[in-house]
C-alpha cells in the first residue's frame, strides 16, 4: 500500500515496515512527519513528557544507513515512543514525578536497548501517572493526558500517554507497563490494543520499580499483529533481571493466523458484576464472533476473584513503600531546600518530591508492613493471592483462554474520581487478577458506547502470549474497531 | 474502621514523609477508607494456605557468579546527585 507523506500516521507498523523495505519511504522522512504531528497535538493531549527530536533524527538517519547496507530488520526505522518509566541514557526519565524531574539515567533499560538494537527510532517519552500509580493519568507531575476521543475525558492510566499517543496516531506503537492494569485499562479507554505479557517474560531491568512482584513491561499498538512484531524483539531472558525467565521467545507473528476452531473460551461470570450495561452487549457480540469462528464458549467462575482489589491494595503499596525507600534526596532525585539535618532532608525531600497518590500508597504500605499489622494484612493478602492464582489455574484446566471486558465503564471525565481513592481503584477490578497470578492478558477494541471505545480482555495461562495474539488477531481480522481513529486525528 | 492521628504520625515517621498539620486528619480519613475496603479479605478462608510472594510457581531465585562485572563509573552515576564533593555525597552534618 502506498501513501503520501500527509497520511503516513495512518499506517501501522507492518505497513510502515513494508514501505521502508521497498525504499519508497525513508525513516528520516517518516520521523520528521511524526515529530511534526506530535508537536502539533502536544498542547491539546499532553501525551509526551519529553520529545526527543534531535536524537530521533540521528537514529532515523542511522536506520536508513542500515537499510542501505542491507542489515535492516523488520523494525529498522520504525518510530516508537517509550513510557517515561523506562530508563533512557541521554534523555530524561521522570516517571511522571517531581522526584525525578531532572533525572537522566546513566544507562538504557533492557527494553529500550533491545528495541534500539532492532533499529526502532525513539521519538520521545510518554506521560504517565506518577510512578505508574493511577488509573487516569491525573497523578502525573507534568499534568494530565487528554483522551483523543473526547478531551474532557481521561485516557486511563498509568500508561495514559502511550495509549493516547497511539490512539491519536502520533506514533504507531509505544511501550507501557502494567502492575494492576496500566497497559490494558488505558488501551481499552483509548480504543487501542494493549498486551501485558507473563510476569518475567520482558525484562524489568531499567524499568523504574513500583511493585516488583506485579510489574511487567509490554506494549500499546494499533493491532495484535504489530504487538507480535514488537514483542518478539522486546521479550526474552535478561541476566540483569533476577526474575527474568529463561525460556525461548516464539515467533509470535508466525502463529497469528492459526484457526480458532476448537478453542475453548471461558467467560468469567465475575466479570459481568458491576459492568456498564451498555458494554455487556459488545462483549457478548465479540463472544458470538469467536463462536462463529469455531470457538467453544462456556461460563466459568473464579470465586476469589472479587477479592483482587483488596489483595492488590495491600500487596502493591507494601512493595511500593519498600521500593520507593531508595528516594532519599541523597544520591539522585529531588532534594529539599536548606535541610536542617539528615532526617529533615529525607522527610522533606520525600514530602515535596512525591505527589499525593504516591505518598498515600507509601503510607498504606508502611502501615500494612508495620509490627502488629503484618499478619492481618500483608500475610492474609498473600494467602488470598494464592487462592486467586489457584482459581485461575483450575479454570485453565477447563478452558484455553478467559474472555471478558477490560474495564467496567468507558473513559470517565477528568476530576470525576479524584475525590475518592477507592472509587478510582475500582476501575481496575477486571485487570488486577492477571497481575496477581502473573498471567499474560491483552485488551483489544470491541466497540463504542456514546462515541467512547470499550475493550475486550483475553487472559491466558503463563507464557501463552502467542495464543492471545492469535485470538486477538483473528478477532481483528473480522472487525474494524481497532482501525477507527478519533475525529480530528485522521 | 478508624485511624488515630497519632498512628498517622508514626507511620509517616517510619516512611520518612513530613506531613503538615492539615495533612494528618485527611490522611487518617483516606487510610481508614482504603483499609476499610481491604477488610473484605477477612471473608476468605485462608487456613493452611501458603502465602504467595512470587507470581510464577516453582520459580527459584537465580544467583549470578561471584565475579567482577562492573567497572567504576562513579562520576557518571554522581551526575544525578544533588551535592557531591571529591566523589562523596554531601549531606548535613550527622556527627557534631
Amino acid at each position: 500500500m502506498s501513501r503520501g507523506v500527509s497520511d503516513l500516521h495512518l499506517a501501522d507498523v507492518a505497513q510502515l515496515s513494508a514501505q521502508l523495505q521497498s525504499g519508497q519511504l525513508s525513516s528520516v522522512e517518516l520521523t520528521q512527519a511524526l515529530l511534526a504531528r506530535i508537536e502539533q497535538h502536544q498542547r491539546e493531549l499532553n501525551a509526551f513528557i519529553t520529545i526527543s527530536a534531535d536524537s530521533a533524527l540521528q537514529e532515523a538517519a542511522r536506520a536508513d544507513e542500515r537499510r542501505r547496507h542491507g542489515t535492516a530488520g523488520a523494525l529498522t526505522g520504525i518510530p516508537i515512543a517509550h513510557k517515561d518509566i523506562f530508563c533512557t541514557a541521554g534523555e530524561k526519565t521522570t516517571c511522571g514525578s517531581r522526584m525525578l524531574a531532572d533525572f537522566v539515567s546513566p544507562y538504557d533499560a533492557t527494553v529500550v536497548q533491545r528495541l534500539r538494537a532492532a533499529g526502532a527510532v525513539m521519538l520521545g517519552k510518554t506521560n504517565m501517572d506518577e510512578f505508574a500509580m493511577g488509573s487516569s493519568n491525573e497523578s502525573s507531575h507534568f499534568g494530565p493526558v487528554r483522551n483523543p476521543w473526547n478531551p474532557a475525558r481521561v485516557p486511563g492510566g498509568s500508561s495514559g500517554g502511550s495509549a493516547a499517543a497511539v490512539a491519536a496516531r502520533l506514533v504507531p506503537a509505544a511501550t507501557a507497563t502494567d502492575t494492576g492494569g496500566s497497559i490494558r485499562q488505558p488501551a481499552a479507554l483509548c480504543g487501542v490494543t494493549g498486551i501485558k505479557p507473563t510476569y518475567g517474560r520482558v525484562s524489568r531491568y531499567g524499568m523504574v520499580a513500583f511493585a516488583s512482584s506485579l510489574d511487567q513491561g509490554g506494549l500499546i499498538t494499533r493491532s495484535a499483529h504489530d504487538a507480535a512484531l514488537l514483542l518478539a524483539q522486546m521479550a526474552g531472558f535478561d541476566e540483569r533481571d533476577s526474575t527474568s525467565v529463561e525460556l525461548p521467545v516464539p515467533d509470535y507473528a508466525a502463529s497469528l493466523e492459526q484457526p480458532l476452531k476448537g478453542l475453548k473460551v471461558g467467560v468469567l461470570r465475575e466479570f459481568f458484576d458491576g459492568l456498564d450495561e451498555a458494554i455487556e452487549p459488545l462483549i457478548r457480540a465479540a463472544l458470538a464472533l469467536l463462536h462463529a469462528q469455531g470457538a467453544v464458549i462456556r461460563e466459568v467462575s473464579l470465586p476469589h476473584l472479587p477479592l483482587s482489589v483488596p489483595v492488590y491494595y495491600v500487596v502493591a503499596p507494601a512493595e511500593c513503600s519498600s521500593n520507593l525507600a531508595r528516594f532519599d534526596g541523597v544520591r539522585y532525585g529531588y532534594r529539599c531546600e536548606a535541610p536542617r539535618d539528615l532526617t529533615d532532608l529525607y522527610q522533606r525531600s520525600r514530602a515535596h518530591g512525591f505527589g499525593a497518590e504516591v505518598k498515600r500508597r507509601i503510607m498504606i504500605g508502611t502501615y500494612v508492613l508495620s509490627a502488629g499489622y503484618y499478619d492481618a494484612y500483608y500475610l492474609k493478602a498473600q494467602q488470598v493471592r494464592a487462592l486467586i492464582s489457584r482459581d485461575f489455574e483450575q479454570a485453565f484446566h477447563e478452558v484455553d483462554v478467559l474472555v471478558g471486558p477490560t474495564t467496567p465503564t468507558t473513559a470517565f471525565e477528568l476530576g470525576a474520581k479524584t475525590h475518592d481513592p477507592v472509587t478510582m481503584y475500582l476501575n481496575d477490578i477486571y485487570t488486577i487478577g492477571a497481575n496477581l497470578a502473573g498471567l499474560p492478558a491483552i485488551s483489544v477494541p470491541c466497540g463504542f458506547v456514546g462515541g467512547l471505545p470499550a475493550g475486550l480482555q483475553i487472559i491466558g495461562p503463563h507464557f501463552c502470549e502467542a495464543r492471545l495474539l492469535n485470538v486477538a488477531h483473528r478477532y481483528q481480522r473480522e472487525t474494524d474497531w481497532h482501525q477507527r481513529a478519533p475525529r480530528g486525528f485522521l | 474502621m478508624s485511624i488515630e492521628h497519632s498512628d498517622v504520625e508514626s507511620i509517616a515517621r517510619l516512611a520518612r514523609l513530613a506531613l503538615t498539620a492539615e495533612e494528618i486528619p485527611q490522611s487518617a480519613q483516606e487510610l481508614a477508607r482504603i483499609l476499610g475496603m481491604v477488610e473484605q479479605l477477612k471473608r476468605a478462608d485462608t487456613a493452611g494456605v501458603t502465602p504467595m510472594s512470587h507470581p510464577l510457581p516453582g520459580q527459584r531465585q537465580r544467583l549470578r557468579t561471584d565475579a567482577v562485572t562492573e567497572t567504576d563509573q562513579h562520576e557518571l552515576y554522581q551526575r544525578n546527585a544533588p551535592q557531591v564533593q571529591a566523589g562523596l555525597y554531601l549531606v548535613p552534618r550527622v556527627v557534631e
